[in-house]
């Protein structure tokens, strides 16, 4: 097979959308537009029934009931309806959510918003490896906690939290657990029943399905939860979301689910085989350090610091074939390198010199050696321009400079 | 964000890469930024101590593709020119030679950084004073 040319590694940020999910939505924009809220006509009960169906391939893939599901634009609205949700609908028991550093923006600027609110919000460290501390969790916990907001796999380094053991001091404690499984559902198994998870938060366009669509799972039983909608009109969703269905979205995302149900043991096989191939190679190279726990980890991603090389000039090197993403300061509008490699107490050295790697389902392997090849010139190229590089070889102390910092 | 030909021109080619001999009087070397900041550029000018002119420059750059670009046009540029001549250079001649946006135009300032520190590292090794340099960088 001849080599797909520009390669596409950047699978956490979003992933193409399969054809089949494509293929399943089409009708739904044109000769079936109905509402699904128009419950006295055939258009409405033809996108309900796609609706519905839907709703069961969702909650076939988590392990939920179909009724716990409530569809949004995505996983962003889906965390900022959760944690806002819980902390409107549970106030009279109290005001305390406990998170972690390295949360997605969405989980961190929500817990910011509701701290404006009167919440208290702690924000745990995490360890090295980008785990959290139980024994932290736990002692966190007071008599006001109503929410721990956790996330199952990280967008950057693909760290997997301990889903079961978080949730288990979770339950002893009478305090509600949210995961946000962006980068998690479809990937890997992940059960609510047997993860012991009350909210979660997922989007469509992570796992092959259309972007603008998403969903929260909330538990109905043992115990029965509930959020504060936080947009108001038609009362869709069992009052909890608002506004017109996505059925085309919708039928997507359920489309997307099932695919992934059937595929992901397979897939997550292959990724992580060709993820190891990829990392063992790029180990090979002087002074890279992999960044976060390489067991408790996604199949489909890995993180790599290359010492003494800036990330954004490494991508430049290759970035007409290879697509991938940087934690270095250059390519984010705020200067400032990736805060959840600086959570992990990398320093800003080595954060700058970071990759990270999204493998997907139409990645192949001569575009995996493709890419061990691109990188591994690239960094030894501007190694031979880099003055740090020059410095280390000679042995020169980097930390005794006196650095001008701009 | 793209970036301009001339900037891909630069990091592909890079002019003048590589190491003076920091040792003799006729060589200035400037290293500026910061490895915390993600750029440190390390520019050096040898000057024919008969006519006052650079005539050989060098850099090496750890940083983006515009820091790198930004960098590679100055020792370019300072080669032929006199230390007096080399001392006007402004950064934003870079960043209109290289099509800079407004994000990479700290890249400019540290290339003309780096050329001011290296006359100034010259001139001190030949009992001339220090030249004062405007701080552009923040």
């Amino acid at each position: 097979m001849e080599l797909k040319l520009p390669i596409y590694l950047d699978n956490n940020a979003t992933t193409p959308m399969d054809p089949r999910v494509l293929e399943a939505m089409i009708p739904y924009f044109t000769e079936k537009f109905g509402n699904a809220a128009s419950r006295n006509h055939s258009f409405g009960w033809v996108a309900e029934e796609a609706v519905d169906y839907a709703r069961e391939q969702v909650a076939r893939l988590i392990g939920a009931n179909e009724k716990e599901i409530i569809f949004t634009s995505g996983a962003t609205e889906a965390d900022n309806l959760a944690i806002k949700g819980v902390f409107e609908m549970y106030a009279s028991k109290g005001n305390h959510i406990i998170t972690c550093t390295t949360e997605h923006k969405a989980v961190l600027d929500t817990c910011k918003h509701v701290e404006k609110l009167g919440g208290q919000v702690t924000y745990l460290n995490v360890q090295p490896d980008g785990l959290i501390d139980l024994a932290e969790l736990e002692a966190a916990i007071t008599d006001k906690t109503i929410l721990i907001s956790i996330m199952y796999g990280n967008n950057e380094i693909g760290v997997v939290q301990p889903i079961r053991e978080i949730s288990k001091i979770a339950r002893r404690h009478g305090v509600l657990f949210f995961t946000d499984a962006t980068q998690a559902v479809g990937k890997i198994p992940v059960d609510v029943q047997a993860d012991g998870i009350d909210l979660m938060a997922f989007s469509g366009h992570k796992m092959y399905g259309p972007k603008g669509v998403g969903a929260l799972y909330v538990r109905r039983k043992n115990p029965r939860v509930k959020v504060t909608a936080q947009m108001d009109g038609g009362g869709h969703e069992r009052g909890m979301r608002s506004g017109t269905l996505n059925v085309p979205g919708i039928v997507g995302l359920g489309k997307a689910c099932e695919l992934c149900m059937n595929e992901m043991a397979e897939e997550a096989d292959r990724l992580s085989k060709m993820r190891d191939k990829l990392e063992k190679a790029l180990m090979q190279i002087e002074e890279s350090y992999v960044n976060g726990n390489t067991e408790h980890r996604l199949p489909h991603t890995c993180n790599i610091s290359f010492k003494y090389v800036e990330g954004e000039g490494l991508m430049m090197g290759f970035n007409k074939n290879i697509a991938l993403s940087s934690g270095s300061a250059c390519t984010s509008a705020s200067l400032e390198p990736s805060y959840v490699l600086k959570a992990l107490g990398l320093g800003d050295d080595l954060a700058h010199s970071s990759l990270r790697f999204g493998l997907g389902r139409f990645t192949t392997e001569d575009q995996i050696d493709y890419t061990i090849n691109a990188v591994t010139t690239t960094v030894n190229k501007l190694r031979e321009m880099s003055p740090l590089w020059e410095m280390f070889k000679e042995g020169v102390d980097l930390n005794a400079i006196e650095w001008a910092h701009h | 964000m793209a970036y301009s030909e001339k900037v891909i021109d630069h990091y592909s080619n890079p002019k003048n890469v590589g190491t003076l001999d920091k040792s003799k009087t006729n060589v200035g070397t400037g290293l500026v930024g910061a490895p915390e900041c993600g750029d440190v550029m390390r520019l050096q000018i040898e000057v024919d101590e008969q006519t006052g002119v650079i005539s050989d420059a060098k850099f090496k750059t750890f940083g983006c593709g515009s820091a790198i670009a930004s960098s590679s046009l100055a020792t370019e540029w300072l080669k032929g020119k006199t230390v007096d001549q080399a001392m006007t250079i402004d950064n934003m001649d870079i960043v209109e030679e290289l099509n800079l946006p407004p994000v990479k135009i700290h890249c400019s300032v540290l290339a003309e950084d780096a050329i001011k520190a290296a006359i100034n590292d010259y001139r001190v090794k030949n009992g001339l004073p220090e030249l004062e340099v405007e701080n552009k960088a923040h």
